[in-house]
């Protein structure tokens, strides 16, 4: 997936360099902070068809995409993934695989070399067996590192994705270590972002300040330590950094997502935002999409920012932050994000904070990401 | 300012595996492609990044390039050394084992 501070150093020129396919949101797994929609099981029955997922390959193509995830949900469950990989091989893209290793056999693993996968991106979660199962909700650390020990005799560059929580951020040191010993190319601790069920469950997940700073430290060390030999990023915690993140290098500029159903979006939390409507490439071409919808000219370049942005010199980094943030914790998308400390709305960060710290706040069970586990309609 | 050549003539620098060198043509450039990013390279660093192949020496590449542009050796040579110590710092060449 597409962060922040990724290292992207081509400007897309106003092209979607960077696509990612969520080919499904249905996965074994169930982690507590997913940032797939709440009601994930609505869009099964809606899932593209191999050849429609083709022709949106195609298209992208056309428009200038690049790097391509193929992502979910877990994209393991469709079993078209290695003809989708091949196919978009041949026509130039640079193929990165994003999963929680789950379903990638042997044989598959075998099958997505041969159709051409450049990378994958495995997330784990924790340097125990019985923290990474409990947050995932599956018997899934053993799996996990068998699937990590494989990718690497096959020869995949390697991404390991670990997201940052209160339960595993003590184990930094620990994740480094295993990291290292697998090979991996990449370690990435993503603080995690809170939309959807992280949200949900965002009291019993956000870090303390001193959690992070300590983990900072220890990511420091290991990079001077390992040089060139592992690149390790830690994906900013904006709730901390009074900084809002760079959310997808500015709306519609080069990220392009395509959800299940083929709805086309700026970024894949997007849908969140009530009163926007998302075209969908069964109805509309990719260009129109991209080039023309209000869906992408919403937010594309500032003239719809408000204050404290509109006069601020930041603007340019950080494009006023995240809207989806915005929206969720302000009320009003074409707001600073609240994460940012000059936003007139910063104390919903700081108070959540608090609040989630507070000795008094009752404890409350983790609301795992499973059918019906939250009601999204009434 | 030291001005001598701080990469040695004989090291015979290759492209990383998890690289990926090709012309774009939605782009009009070569563009270098790995996990997490996208360069698009100018005309000068493309030239110079294709022929790091594990055959070529960087001496070879010097002389090949300096037969490619129109100014004057030591300012290729200047342009070569800075280009290739970008790129072992960025760790998208090492040296052929
Ligand atoms: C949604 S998952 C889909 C692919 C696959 N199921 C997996 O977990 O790797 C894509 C990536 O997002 C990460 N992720 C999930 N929820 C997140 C959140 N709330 N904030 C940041 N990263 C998150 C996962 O760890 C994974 O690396
Ligand atoms: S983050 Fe966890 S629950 Fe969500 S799609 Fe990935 S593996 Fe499944
Ligand atoms: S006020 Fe807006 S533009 Fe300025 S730093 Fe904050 S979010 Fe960024």
């Amino acid at each position: 997936m597409p962060k922040d501070g990724s290292g992207i150093a081509l400007d897309g020129q106003g092209r979607p360099l960077w696509l990612v396919l969520e080919l499904t949101y249905r996965c074994p797994l169930k982690c507590v902070w997913c940032n797939n929609p709440l009601d994930f099981q609505r869009y099964t029955s809606q899932e593209l068809s191999t050849e429609e997922w083709k022709d949106v390959l195609r298209q992208a193509r056309t428009l200038g995409s690049l790097q391509l995830g193929f992502s979910g949900g877990e994209p393991m469950l469709r079993d078209d993934l290695e003809e989708l990989v091949g196919y978009a091989d041949s026509l130039g893209f640079y193929t990165n695989l994003i999963t929680s290793g789950i379903g990638l056999t042997e044989t598959r693993l075998r099958a997505l070399k041969e159709a051409g996968l450049k990378q994958i991106q495995l997330s784990l979660q924790s340097a125990d067996r019985r923290l990474t199962n409990e947050l995932t909700g599956a018997r899934a650390h053993d799996i996990k590192l068998d699937v990590a020990a494989r990718i690497k005799a096959h020869g995949f560059p390697m991404v390991l994705n670990v997201p940052v929580v209160r339960q595993n951020i003590d184990q930094v040191e620990r994740i480094l270590a295993m990291a290292e010993s697998i090979g991996v190319d990449y370690l990435e601790f993503a603080n995690i972002q809170y939309y959807n069920w992280a949200l949900l469950n965002r009291d019993e997940l956000l870090p303390s300040r001193a959690q992070i700073e300590h983990a900072e430290a220890v990511v420091q060390a290991a990079r001077e330590r390992l040089g060139q030999s592992m690149t390790i990023y830690f994906v900013i915690p904006d709730y901390y950094e009074g900084r809002p993140k760079a959310c997808m290098n500015g709306w519609g500029t080069i990220h392009l997502t395509i959800a299940p159903d083929g709805a086309a979006l700026p970024c894949q939390e997007v849908r969140v935002i009530e009163g926007l409507e998302f075209p969908t490439v069964r109805e509309k071409s990719l260009a129109w999409i991209w080039n023309d919808s209000p869906l992408f000219r919403k937010f594309r370049g500032d003239e719809w920012m408000k204050e404290p942005c509109r006069s601020c010199s930041e603007k340019e980094k950080d494009f006023g932050g995240c809207r989806c943030q915005a929206f969720l914790l302000t009320g009003d998308a074409a707001n600073a994000d609240p994460a940012c400390s000059r936003s007139p709305h910063h104390h919903v960060i700081t108070q959540a904070i608090d609040a989630s710290h507070s000795p008094e706040r009752p404890k409350r069970p983790l609301i795992r990401r499973l059918r019906d586990a939250v009601s999204t309609e009434l | 300012m030291n001005q001598s050549a701080s990469i040695e003539a004989a090291r015979r620098p290759e492209l990383k595996p998890m690289f990926l060198l090709r012309w774009e043509d939605t782009q009009a450039a070569y563009v270098l492609l790995y996990p997490e990013g996208v360069v698009k390279l100018n005309p000068t660093a493309a030239e110079i990044l294709r022929r790091c192949d594990g055959q070529r020496t960087v001496g070879e590449l010097t002389e090949e390039l300096r037969a490619l542009f129109s100014e004057t050796p030591e300012r290729v040579e200047q342009g070569v050394q800075k280009f290739l110590e970008v790129s072992y710092a960025k760790g998208w060449i090492r040296d052929r084992a």
